[in-house]
């Protein structure tokens, strides 16, 4: 059953019909796995993995080390949801190391990124430091490749 | 000038070649001709090539290759199938299963003795036996008993010429997997007449349905088994030109002698990158197998769904769908397709006369290609109205 997730993973286009014919199993039973995985939230919903800079924009993306002094109680998820809701916010994550949590955020230049650093993050409540790395270049991200990969060398016809 | 090789003057050349030809000047084509893995080497076999590259080991290793990759090798066979064999004397490391059977049937072949084999299979089989010097009789297997070989049928090929018996499971092009019932037969077949085993096991890792049994651990055959097997199916490294040979020392021996007169080593880098594979490379050849696995669901499926019957191919990355159906030829079949679709497939024929009636197509190739190729071969075949009916056009029942 995992054959399923593996490749909506891959292609969230793939129909329960392509599926079945991929695994082998019966499409009505894809079929009634995928509702039950959409409505029990296993899956979370399809996106499209987009290369932003081929269709010609440029957004900026910023990965930011927070310091936080965490709250009695609940720790560092307070502060964490708080981030999270900003909508320029794509991720969030507690992590071991020097810093606390690490925070990646997209704006339309490096100015927004910026202000928003200085204006709402670092500004807020229990947030004792941060420190902000601009992406330069994307090479791979999520499992998928963003330069040319090679062309297939194989010779036409062999034995 | 004084005429050449008899032997080899007379050999045909090889009826994949003609169509390599013909696609390769041609723009646009869909290739299900080629019999290599589409994935390129993992990154991490690659990666510890070119460490091995920048440590300087470009020399020669000694002539049975790296005795840590020997124990690696043995130390695998030992894992999957319970049979043991000395890294020392008993296991070299050889140029592909190429040379391995090339050195095999050298060693154990005088002139005009005979070895069976069964077709269709992989073309090198006669050529390489011939040049040796021997015979090579061949044994029909056919797409109503799934290609399987049966031992009945070898038996009744032996006579006192006979030296060995050859196997080759999984089977290209066929993609059939000899079950151990059949090859426990064939053992005693062996053992009644007295005869070697050669099996070429090189798509052993590429099984998906049933499992792989090695010739070797079946009771009684290993004494007389040569077992051939290599990298380039199960780890993509078909251009790295390594494989290995395994059997008693006796055999080795000899056969050692021809590899270190003729060929002196393995190539050692490559040599590295197969201890990194056999070591580390586990999860890789999962991943490979399971790709493998779902697009030989899907293409066998589309092939059946316009009324190209397939038996399941179990093994390999070949689905061999007979194209009795459409009254062509293989040859036919394969070169109008390639003219009017731009799909390469390769005639069952180049396999042996035995493959007549049928073509290779390789799903070792993308989805998207083999969605096309599928697509292709439909309006080849709705042009000729050979599709089925709407009436009985349902996707066949049979499963790979
Ligand atoms: C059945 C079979 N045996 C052997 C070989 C050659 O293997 P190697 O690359 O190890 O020489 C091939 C290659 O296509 C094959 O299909």
């Amino acid at each position: 059953m995992t054959a399923i997730l593996d490749i909506l993973e891959q292609d969230s286009h793939a129909t329960p019909d392509r599926i079945a014919a991929l695994t082998g199993l019966p499409e009505d039973v894809v079929r009634q796995q995928i509702d039950e995985w959409e409505k029990s939230g296993v899956i979370c919903r399809y996106k499209t993995v987009i290369d932003w800079e081929r269709a010609g924009f440029e957004p900026v993306h910023a990965f930011i080390d927070v310091s936080v002094a965490p709250e009695r109680g609940s720790g560092f998820d307070e502060v964490a949801a708080r981030i999270s809701r900003f909508p320029e916010v794509r991720s969030v994550f507690l992590i071991s190391g020097g810093h606390d949590l690490r925070v990646i955020v997209r704006g339309a230049d490096m100015k927004q990124v910026a202000n928003f650093v200085s204006e709402r993050l670092a500004t807020l409540e229990r947030v004792t430091g941060t420190q902000t790395h601009f992406l330069l270049k994307r090479y791979k991200e999520d499992g998928d490749v963003f330069f040319e990969v090679e062309a297939d060398h194989r010779l036409m016809v062999t034995p | 000038m004084k005429p050449l090789n008899k032997v080899v003057v007379e050999t045909p050349p090889s009826g994949i070649r003609r169509f390599f030809d013909v696609a390769s000047r041609m723009q646009n084509v869909v290739s299900l001709g080629v019999g290599e893995p589409d994935f390129a080497t993992p990154w991490r076999i690659r990666e510890s090539a070119i460490y091995a590259l920048e440590r300087g080991y470009t020399t020669y290793t000694s002539n049975a290759g790296l005795l840590t990759l020997r124990k690696a090798i043995v130390q695998n066979i030992e894992d999957r199938y319970g049979v043991s064999y000395d890294p020392e004397t008993e296991c070299i490391v050889t140029v592909g299963v190429s040379e391995g059977l090339d050195i095999a049937v050298r060693a154990l072949l005088n002139p005009g003795d005979e070895v069976i084999y069964h077709e269709p299979s992989y073309v090198s089989y006669d050529p390489t036996i011939r040049f040796a010097g021997g015979a090579a009789i061949a044994v029909q297997t056919t797409a109503a008993d799934g290609f399987r070989v049966s031992a009945a049928a070898l038996e009744a090929a032996v006579t006192p010429r006979t030296k060995a018996l050859f196997l080759s499971s999984p089977c290209n092009p066929t993609g059939a997997v000899q079950q151990r019932g059949d090859l426990e037969a064939i053992v005693e077949v062996a053992v009644r007449n007295d005869l070697y085993l050669i099996v070429d096991e090189v798509y052993d890792r590429l099984t998906y349905q049933g499992v792989h049994t090695c010739m070797a651990s079946i009771p009684g055959a290993r004494s007389r088994t040569i077992l051939l097997n290599g990298f380039s199916k199960a780890y993509a490294m078909t251009g790295w030109r390594l494989g290995y040979v395994c059997a008693p020392s006796e055999v080795t021996e000899q056969m050692l002698k021809i590899h270190q007169y003729t060929m002196l080593c393995a190539p050692h880098v490559a040599q590295y990158a197969a201890i990194e594979a056999l070591q580390n490379g586990e999860a890789d050849v999962r991943g490979m197998v399971t790709d493998y696995d779902r697009r030989r669901r899907f293409f066998v499926r589309g092939l059946e769904a316009m009324g190209l019957r397939c038996h399941a191919p179990d093994g390999a990355f070949y689905a061999f769908p007979s194209i009795a159906s459409t009254g062509m030829t293989a040859e036919a079949f394969a070169e109008e397709l390639l003219q009017e679709e731009r799909v390469a497939v390769v005639p069952g024929t180049a396999f042996g006369a035995g493959g007549e009636g049928h073509v290779r197509c390789s799903y070792a190739t993308s989805l998207a290609q083999l969605d096309e190729a599928l697509r292709r071969i439909r309006s080849f075949l709705g042009r000729r109205n050979l599709l089925p009916g709407e009436s009985d056009g349902r996707p066949a029942e049979v499963q790979p």
